[in-house]
């Protein structure tokens, strides 16, 4: 190659960093739709509540434009309304404690109830499969007010299960059902049951059975198979199903306002309050950013204990 | 030997105490109805220590008798037994038998230590004995360096080992293997060929591979089972199987055949082609028309016309393969014949062309008569 086509080329340098600016230009335009979409849909609408947690509330819902921490401080403490000493917000504590153990019961539940479920699913031929998932998501189908109204069917004064009690003079008057912890938890073990089912079912139909029976061949039993190898290796579809079921029974609303009624209130029922009757909008703001916040720590806590390594090496 | 596990009594006498694994009968059907016959009354005897081979075509139940020796198939019908002790009853994890899988089926959760230590622990070892164990079963299959590395991060050569490794740690009675090269490169098959065999002998294990690679059994065997349909056909020394082959299966399974028809009489049988040979025909072989089996290196031909015991033959193909070249021959009586010569250096000449006429002596004691 002589001198002159030499000069008359670019060189290759600026050539590579020309591809490279258009690369990086293009990537972001190709991402555009996806970043608006977190702003405006996503973090948008958390940074409203964010905001209207330091406002006052207005006399008619919605908020007042004047700079205040009272939204944050009723939370977990309220202002007595005669000598404005605070106290702690009893009634408050006691539905972030009903929220937290109804939901922790019902995650135990569902893991009880859905992982042989899911074990039976996916150990089925894989045409069978399919009509017993077909199944579990059937519910998903119908309005979950629906369902949970069938369910107060189920558990009410003259309901099926006191009915058939009655009839069998194993109870003499019928058990109180509704209007209890026991209706929520019920209601929510049946509503989010599918939930944990569902990556349960998958996480054991990836399982490589040949790995059980060479457990079984290393002289490990039939429990010690499914603890040492088995269990380690469903571990990600029971911690996915576990904060399936987890987070949206923090935040319940349908199921324990039909179920629990007036008095059992959860989180949600707390938060629709404030928005609604209770007409406190800062307070209602801050409650659901403390909710996605007590949803965060248990997401790290639950996500640091279930992922410890294997033991130490021999 | 090394046995961790506790055998039967004492056999009683020498015959018994040489086998290790007995198979009498043993048939396995899958499904209830209209089933599928995996093994078909099987029976063979497998000797401590040996190494013994189960070869056969995909599909014809080598694997269903490894598994049912391992314990994953309880059997249909029959009876195994493990030093003259019924196993057939017992589920895997009693058995001191260990499998080395197909695709070895490491867990992936743990580290190349914990995979070897866990049968160990299964057995319920001291945390001490573990740890050598663990360390001598590295070294015997040269992966110290890789000890707490995840068996994901292995390559395919490496995860073999520690397969190995891993099934050899509790010191079972038997090891079986199940087509475990079939993943590995031509190169590190044979590197691994020589390995098992080097392992074998050095843990005095009885070792019982499946493969279908007839070469891979010639090999590395001290016997084989030939198998098809489910049922043993042939169970021999690599030498037995290959010169003294029973039926037609086995000979073409193994090695390339010349099939001919003949007449025996006695123990003299003679070609349909010409040609008589003295041979030691199998039981069972009745007088009349047999099928006789002559391997092509048993064959040799020559330019020109026929002489004393020697067969007119015409030159169809000639194929060179470097330190061979195999001649196509057509007989008189129509049949085909494969003759291999070793190639000598530069004298190319003696060879007939395409199309030529030629001489074919089959070598003494070629002629194996078949069963079938």
């Amino acid at each position: 190659m002589t001198d002159s086509a030499l000069a008359s080329e670019p060189a290759p340098g600026a050539l590579e960093a020309h591809a490279a600016r258009q690369d990086s230009r293009n990537r972001w335009l190709l991402s555009l739709p996806a970043l608006l979409i977190i702003f405006l849909f996503a973090s948008g609408p958390l940074f409203v509540m964010v905001i209207y947690s330091f406002l006052s509330p207005g006399d008619y819902g919605n908020v007042k434009w004047d700079f205040s921490t009272d939204g944050w401080v009723n939370v977990l403490l309220q202002r007595d309304i005669f000598d404005d000493t605070l106290m702690w917000a009893d009634a408050h504590l006691s539905i972030f404690w009903r929220s937290l153990s109804l939901s922790l019961i019902t995650t135990v539940l569902t893991l009880i109830f859905g992982v042989p479920t899911a074990w039976f699913i996916a150990t089925q031929r894989p045409g069978k499969r399919e009509f017993w998932l077909f199944l579990v998501t059937v519910p998903f189908w119908t309005n979950l007010l629906v369902r949970t109204i069938a369910i107060q069917e189920l558990i009410r004064a003259e309901g099926v299960i006191n009915n058939v009690l009655l009839a069998l003079h194993i109870i003499d008057e019928p058990l109180q059902m509704m209007f209890t912890d026991f209706a929520i938890g019920f209601g929510m073990t049946y509503v989010y049951l599918p939930l944990m089912v569902l990556p349960v079912y998958a996480a054991v139909e990836k399982l490589d059975f040949r790995l059980v029976e060479a457990a079984y061949d290393l002289y490990a039993s039939r429990w010690t198979a499914f603890r040492r190898v088995i269990l380690p290796l469903i571990k990600p579809g029971i911690i996915a199903g576990s904060i399936l079921v987890f987070i949206p029974c923090l935040g319940a609303y349908v199921t324990p306002r039909v179920l629990g009624g007036g008095k059992n209130l959860m989180f949600g029922n707390l938060i629709e309050l404030q928005f609604g009757a209770g007409r406190n909008w800062p307070l209602g703001a801050a409650l659901s950013l403390t909710l996605m916040a007590i949803v965060m720590v248990a997401l790290i806590y639950y996500v640091r204990i279930t992922s410890r390594e294997e033991k130490k090496d021999v | 030997m090394n046995a961790l596990h506790s055998t039967a009594a004492p056999p009683s006498s020498a015959a018994e105490r040489e086998t290790a694994i007995e198979a009498r009968g043993i048939t396995k059907i899958f499904g209830a109805a209209n089933g599928f016959m995996a093994l078909d009354n099987v029976s063979v005897a497998i000797r401590r220590n040996e190494f013994f081979t189960l070869l056969g075509p995909s599909g014809c139940g080598k694997t269903t008798l490894l598994r049912v020796i391992a314990g994953f198939e309880p059997p249909t019908m029959g009876v195994l037994s493990l030093n003259g002790r019924d196993i057939s009853q017992l589920p895997p994890n009693k058995r001191p038998v260990n499998t080395v899988f197909q695709n070895y089926a490491l867990f992936p959760h743990m580290s190349v230590a914990n995979n070897i230590a866990f049968g160990l622990e299964m057995l319920g070892k001291s945390k001490s004995e573990i740890k050598d164990t663990v360390t001598e079963m590295l070294k015997l299959v040269q992966m110290e360096h890789l000890r707490s590395r995840r068996t994901s991060e292995l390559s395919g050569g490496q995860q073999q080992r520690v397969a190995l490794a891993r099934a050899l740690a509790p010191k079972p009675e038997v090891l079986l293997l199940d087509e475990p090269l079939s993943a590995l490169d031509l190169k590190l098959r044979k590197e691994m060929q020589i390995e098992l065999k080097r392992l074998q002998h050095e843990t005095g294990i009885t070792f019982i591979f499946v493969t279908h690679d007839q070469e891979e059994a010639l090999t590395m065997s001290d016997r084989i089972a030939v198998m098809s349909a489910g049922k043993i056909l042939q169970v021999g020394s690599p030498r037995e199987i290959y010169a003294k082959p029973a039926e037609r299966f086995v000979a073409n399974f193994i090695g390339e055949s010349n099939f001919l028809n003949a007449t025996l009489a006695g123990d003299s049988v003679t070609l349909d082609a010409g040609g008589s040979f003295t041979v030691t025909p199998p039981e069972g072989v009745a007088d009349g028309e047999v099928s006789v089996l002559v391997r092509p290196e048993h064959a040799s031909v020559r330019a020109g016309e026929p002489g004393a015991g020697e067969l007119a033959v015409t030159v169809e193909t000639i194929v060179y393969s470097g330190d061979a070249t195999t001649l196509h021959l057509k007989l008189a009586t129509g049949e085909t014949f494969k003759a291999k010569q070793p190639n000598a250096p530069a004298e190319a000449g003696v060879l007939p062309a395409e199309g030529d006429s030629a001489a074919l002596t089959i070598a003494p004691g070629a002629v194996t008569v078949l069963k079938d």
